[in-house]
């Protein structure tokens, strides 16, 4: 072991380090660097006291400040209500009618209602409500299912279609084929009579007309014009969903029916959100 | 401060006590968090192992690598609570071995989807996203609509309850029988799966959009159920806010 010596080139001592005659210059720290390294130990054990630092054997510190990430997070959204509360107040205390009538509101609305649609709705039912052919509705149009008024727009949000909600709307087409209710000629005359329908022609007179009186006018209404209540759609028009709009897909409707159906949103949305989404989809362009 | 350090690297007994010393303490700095590991787990209610059918769901969701592009963690962040739901407990995962929070989002995030489409939909958009979801990058899933193996259901369970899920004897016993009866039952007429696994998503996912055997459990039935699961075991409402804050 060397001694500590002064290097005659730098001017600085070497750390006594030597091997094989070569020594190690010991250049220290900049100054600036060591008080630095110093001030982050102090400021560290300060935030071991402020803030959740330890693990403990059944827990760990929680700090003097009660910091937790979850609870910034709910003063950060409480903070955010505070701040929406101007026009979200309003809407909270509002029906749909009356935010549909102040302008103001109604843009806040449909701003709002544009948002949720586009995060919930439209998986569905497209951007802007075009629907998916043959899958599911479109809501851009003044065609309805389920009733096209803000109230019924609401209700079908709020508990959805055929799903487990206990308000949820139901009804099921009977499967007039496949349970026997229809024998298969009678089948294919109605069907011949709703495509008449839908072309506005309807065939008066004939089997289909009959079969059709006795068995759908119940629900789909004598001339075919649907009943929301009960979301029978409308016959008398070229808009299907599960139908293509040919014989064969009609009989095939009435053999076995296709349902479709829709979460309840009001499980997972606020009252709000979903006033602000009646209003957007009341106003795509069909509300009734 | 450190001028006898000479010594200890000259003698081979104070080198391995010194080295000993620091792999001591670089361990139990390691190991001590996972002492207290069972107070960060809340205490919530309505976290249930998961069905036969849910468990092949999530064997399926695993080998196609639905990880790669989707987590299943949404932060305490005010976007991410705005947008998903409520932030991802560590409870809702205790029974994930592995767990699936993942860390790439190409798609969104499924912590919560459970409930949030339509089996439907579910079916759809895993044959072709681009038919619901014009501008999606997601590729298609086709293939799930076959037949499901699931011989071994039971020795999955069994696996699970090795490594800490409770699943009861009787549980794995009927596994086969869950599995199926969760696929073919009608839920009007409660059966025995939904009494032992609440909230289980009853009935055949793929029944109408596919070619499929309607007789048989495919692959997408149990994907589908594994999905519909996902964030709806524990009810927000009766959760103490201030109890599960960490």
């Amino acid at each position: 072991m060397a001694t500590v010596e002064k290097d005659s080139v730098s001017g600085q001592n070497t750390t006594g380090h030597e091997w094989d005659g070569i020594k190690e210059l010991n250049t220290p720290l900049p100054k600036w660097w060591v008080y630095v390294f110093w001030a982050t130990v102090v400021w560290a054990i300060g935030y071991w006291f402020m803030y959740p630092a330890w693990p403990l054997l059944n827990g760990y510190t929680q700090g003097s400040l009660g910091y937790s990430s979850r609870g910034e997070l709910a003063m950060e959204l409480d903070a955010q209500k505070k701040a929406r509360s101007t026009w979200l107040s309003k809407i909270e205390a509002s029906d749909t009618g009356a935010i549909e009538k102040d302008k103001d509101l109604l843009r806040y609305a449909m701003a709002g209602g544009k948002i949720a649609f586009n995060e919930n709705c439209a998986p569905c039912h497209g951007a802007g409500g075009v629907g998916v052919a043959g899958a599911y509705p479109t809501l851009a149009d003044d065609e309805w299912l389920w009733g096209g008024t803000l109230a019924d727009i609401e209700q079908t949000i709020k508990y959805g279609v055929r799903n487990a909600n206990k308000d949820t709307r139901v009804s099921e087409m009977p499967k007039f084929g496949v349970d026997g209710v229809l024998k298969a000629d009678q089948i294919a005359a109605v069907a011949d009579y709703v495509v008449s329908m839908a072309n506005k022609a309807p065939a008066k007179g004939s089997a289909g007309e009959t079969v059709f009186a006795e068995n759908c006018a119940v629900c789909h209404g004598e001339d075919g014009s649907g009943q929301a209540a009960l979301g029978a759609p409308a016959l008398n028009n070229q808009i299907w969903l599960f139908v293509k709009g040919n014989k064969e897909s009609v009989a095939a409707q009435v053999n076995n029916p296709k349902h479709g159906s829709m979460p309840a949103w009001a499980e997972r949305l606020d009252a709000s959100t979903i006033k602000m989404l009646a209003v957007y989809v009341h106003n795509l362009g069909g509300g009734k | 401060m450190f001028k006898h350090h000479a010594k200890l690297e000259t003698n081979i007994f104070f080198l391995a006590v010194g080295i000993l010393l620091t792999i001591v303490v670089g361990g139990l700095v390691e190991v001590i968090p996972l002492f207290s590991i069972e107070s960060t787990i809340e205490k919530v209610d309505g976290v249930r192992p998961y069905t036969p059918l849910e468990l092949a769901g999530r064997n399926i969701y695993i080998r196609e690598g639905c990880y790669n592009c989707h987590s299943q963690m949404i932060r305490p962040f005010k976007d991410e609570v705005e947008r998903y739901g409520h932030y991802s407990l560590a409870a809702e995962s205790k029974y994930d071995h592995p767990f699936q929070w993942g860390s790439k989002r190409t798609g969104p995030d499924l912590a919560r989807v459970g409930g949030k489409y339509t089996d439907d939909w579910q079916v759809r958009h895993l044959i072709n996203p681009r038919d619901v979801v014009p501008g999606s990058i997601m590729p298609g899933y086709k293939h799930l609509v076959r037949k499901l193996d699931y011989a071994d259901i039971g020795s999955h369970l069994k696996v699970n309850r090795l490594v800490g899920v409770p699943y009861t004897d009787a549980q794995i016993a009927s596994a086969k029988k869950d599995l199926e009866e969760q696929v073919f039952a009608d839920p009007a007429a409660k059966p025995a799966v939904a009494a032992s696994y609440p909230k289980a998503n009853i009935g055949k996912a793929s029944i109408s959009l596919t070619n499929a055997d309607p007789k048989a459990v495919t692959e997408m039935d149990a994907l589908v159920a594994y999905l519909q699961v996902l964030g709806t075991m524990v009810d927000f409402k009766t959760v103490d806010e201030k109890a599960i804050r960490r």
